[in-house]
């Protein structure tokens, strides 16, 4: 009797699952043609004034620029991580990019049931054929504001503040404090990092008490690599008559003359070369690593920030970017061997 | 609570009908608003939590979750007891969980790791439940507010424990390492390949769920212990008249409701994601207490709401994803809705039920 229910069961589901693939099949063809692409975001979702949303305005300006329509998808838990990457891949989708090094796992599973499909990931590596690793060269573009801070600090005094302790932050903090010293090696520079735990991202109140106590050891120039955490960095250099840095975006506009200048990491840009390089046939798998070189990251100037940069310091910090650029000048990655130098 | 007033199938079967028919057609307000056709948002979020097997498969695993943290919510409810830690409870019977698939995974095959697991989920997710039992036994603290605060402490050591203990060396994800074979369950599409499941992760957790529901039922309405928990929780007064330790009934409960919870883990750390990480609870827990409002405290009833919140989530993935209007947080709006019209709203429609149901009756009432 079981079996016949079974059975039953089986064959219904079997017929749903043909009617299923028929117009699934439909809807592969007629995309495959257009190879539109897709993006997946992060827990974070795409309006996150931060990471996913650069990602975001890079495919908008994609779609823009050219008229392809892409699909994204905002993830609600951990299951659905593969199920959206899955998703894409069935309606044949090319190239899905995941956003944020959590999708490791997921891309290394969906990217070999899918050998065909290019996949990418923004933050970490996934050694597949079909996959491209995105990664960027932080240490670069936290040099170039190293140098910046160094000349504008008025006692000799930098500081720094990290988010959640992990290499990719002391990366951030090593590149910089290498950019301050090549100003001179006098500088001083004052580093915290926010806390051990993911919540270090996301505390407003306890970046801005760190920032405090850097001020009163004679600090006047701050950066952060906080996330969340930095909002509350920067907010307590603008209240203290102090400069600070903000990160990934251009955070400039947060507090006009107050803000030195941003790290920028451009996932935008990233995320449009990936487009582009699928659409035009020029797709790499392996590792991408965006430097200065790249455009991957860099400094910002704006019309909120041109006040605080003098002739002397735009052109010291192009030259930096110069050096780096063709090699005179190698800033040390910190995740490359787990160590800092300076 | 009315019951009793009202024929039970209009208690059991009527009133969440209606509710849930009040809920989506609020929820098909709000899709009309942001001007997208609520009927094919109907469709889309059947077809894609039923319409074929995957999506029953995606639909089964995520009741799998709600079956077991609505249960636990259940169990304390018939002592009179709210625990609003299933989230808290279940992300520790993670930790009992993911400890024992780590310890055993290597050496054994995954059926001898999987009662060890059970153990350590249950244990785990009772532990937790037991310092918000005894305060609210010994000291009256309440276990509404004790609960809560035990979220708060579970996820902070947690985030603690992933990122400085368990993590694997030199990857900056706050998780362990994949379980190996011997630490993962094996998923039901490998073991009824006749099922047509697609990728679903629907594991033997499953069948735990249900085993769970039987579990229960028996505890509740063929125990003595059962007797004891519904007595207290109808009327303590009269319990402890009777002889019924208060401080016994109020631990023991929570300690099932706990473990219970813990269990969730199971079908997320060992049945889906084979390796322990932050927040995998996603929410589940608080799910849970609309599970069990909806359901009637009762496991059968419970299924059937794990089903709808399990096609919710489901069907509401599958929405966002063909719908680029309707984002995720609209399909929080809609599953938030079906909670409000499902547990906060319960009574909306009863006394007007009931006044219908009496006028009918009331030779008979006035005769009695």
């Amino acid at each position: 009797m079981m079996e016949v229910y079974v059975k039953t069961i089986a064959r219904l589901m079997g017929a749903v699952a043909v009617a299923a693939m028929m117009s699934g099949g439909a809807i592969q063809a007629a995309s495959a043609a257009d190879a539109a692409p897709a993006v997946v975001y992060d827990l974070g979702g795409k309006f996150d004034k931060s990471f996913n949303e650069s990602a975001y305005m890079g495919a908008e300006k994609y779609k823009k620029d050219t008229g392809t329509e892409y699909r994204d998808f905002e993830i609600q838990n951990d299951s659905q991580r593969e199920q959206g990457l899955r998703n894409f891949a069935r309606r044949g989708m090319s190239p899905i990019i995941g956003i944020g090094f959590s999708y490791e796992q997921a891309i290394e599973k969906v990217a070999k049931e899918f050998p065909d499909t290019h996949f990418a990931i923004v933050d970490s590596v996934v050694d597949l054929p079909n996959v491209r690793s995105i990664l960027f060269k932080e240490h670069e573009g936290s040099y170039l504001v190293g140098v910046l801070a160094a000349m504008a600090s008025k006692t000799g005094k930098v500081g720094f503040v990290g988010g959640m302790d992990i290499p990719l932050i002391r990366k951030f903090a090593c590149g910089y404090v290498q950019g301050v010293k090549s100003v001179s090696p006098d500088i001083d520079v004052i580093q915290n990092m926010t806390g051990t735990t993911g919540a270090a991202w996301n505390d407003p109140v306890k970046g801005s008490e760190l920032a405090k106590a850097q001020f009163d050891k004679g600090v006047d120039v701050v950066y952060h690599a906080a996330g969340g955490t930095g909002i509350g960095v920067l907010q307590a250099a603008a209240d203290a008559g102090k400069l600070g840095i903000g990160v990934d975006s251009n955070q400039n506009s947060l507090h006009p003359g107050n803000m030195l200048t941003s790290m920028v990491k451009s996932v935008d840009v990233a995320v449009y070369k990936a487009f582009d390089d699928s659409a035009k046939g020029n797709w790499s798998a392996g590792i991408q690593s965006l430097g200065l070189k790249e455009g991957g990251v860099d400094w910002a100037y704006d019309d909120d920030n041109k006040e605080l940069i003098t002739d002397d310091m735009k052109a010291a910090v192009e030259k930096a970017k110069q050096d780096i650029i063709s090699g005179k000048v190698e800033v040390h990655d910190y995740m490359s061997d787990n160590s800092c130098p300076m | 609570m009315t019951r009793g007033k009202l024929p039970r199938w209009v208690d059991y079967g009527l009133i969440p009908v209606m509710n849930l028919a009040a809920a989506f057609l609020v929820a098909g307000l709000v899709v009309l608003l942001i001007g997208e056709n609520p009927l094919e948002a109907v469709r889309i979020l059947i077809y894609g939590s039923l319409g074929f097997g995957e999506g029953i498969g995606f639909t089964l695993f995520y009741a799998t979750n709600f079956i077991f943290t609505g249960l636990a919510v259940a169990v304390a409810f018939h002592a009179g007891l709210f625990n609003i830690g299933g989230e808290g409870q279940a992300y520790v019977g993670g930790l009992g969980v993911g400890l024992a698939c780590l310890a055993l995974d290597r050496f054994v095959p995954w059926w001898v790791t999987f009662p060890v697991a059970v153990a350590g989920g249950a244990v785990f997710g009772a532990a937790w439940a037991l310092v918000p039992a005894y305060l609210q036994a010994r000291r009256g603290s309440h276990v509404v507010i004790t609960t809560i605060m035990f979220n708060f402490i579970a996820s902070s050591l947690m985030v603690y424990l992933l990122v400085n203990v368990l993590a694997k060396p030199g990857s900056m994800q706050p998780e362990t390492r994949n379980f190996e074979a011997g630490g993962q369950l094996p998923l039901i599409r490998d073991l009824l390949p006749g099922l047509d499941l697609g990728q679903a992760p629907l594991n033997l957790a499953f069948v735990l769920a249900l085993a769970a529901c039987l579990f229960v039922w028996v505890l509740i309405w063929r125990s003595r212990l059962g007797y004891e928990i519904r007595t207290f929780g109808a009327n303590q007064s009269a319990a402890i008249y009777a002889g019924i330790s208060p401080v016994r009934i109020t631990i023991v409960t929570m300690l099932i409701s706990g473990g219970l919870a813990g269990l969730m883990a199971i079908n997320e750390v060992m049945g889906s994601q084979t390796r322990l990480l932050l927040e995998f609870t996603a929410g589940y827990g608080f799910v849970g207490i609309a599970v069990a409002l909806m359901g009637r405290a009762h496991p059968v009833g419970i299924i059937l709401a794990s089903i709808l919140f399990g096609m919710l989530y489901q069907g509401g993935a599958e929405l966002a994803f063909e719908k680029p209007a309707i984002t995720r947080d609209m399909i929080v709006v809609i599953q938030g809705l079906v909670i409000l019209f499902a547990g906060a709203l319960e009574h909306l429609f009863r006394p007007w039920l009931e006044r219908l149901f009496a006028s009918g009756h009331v030779p008979e009432a006035q005769a009695a």
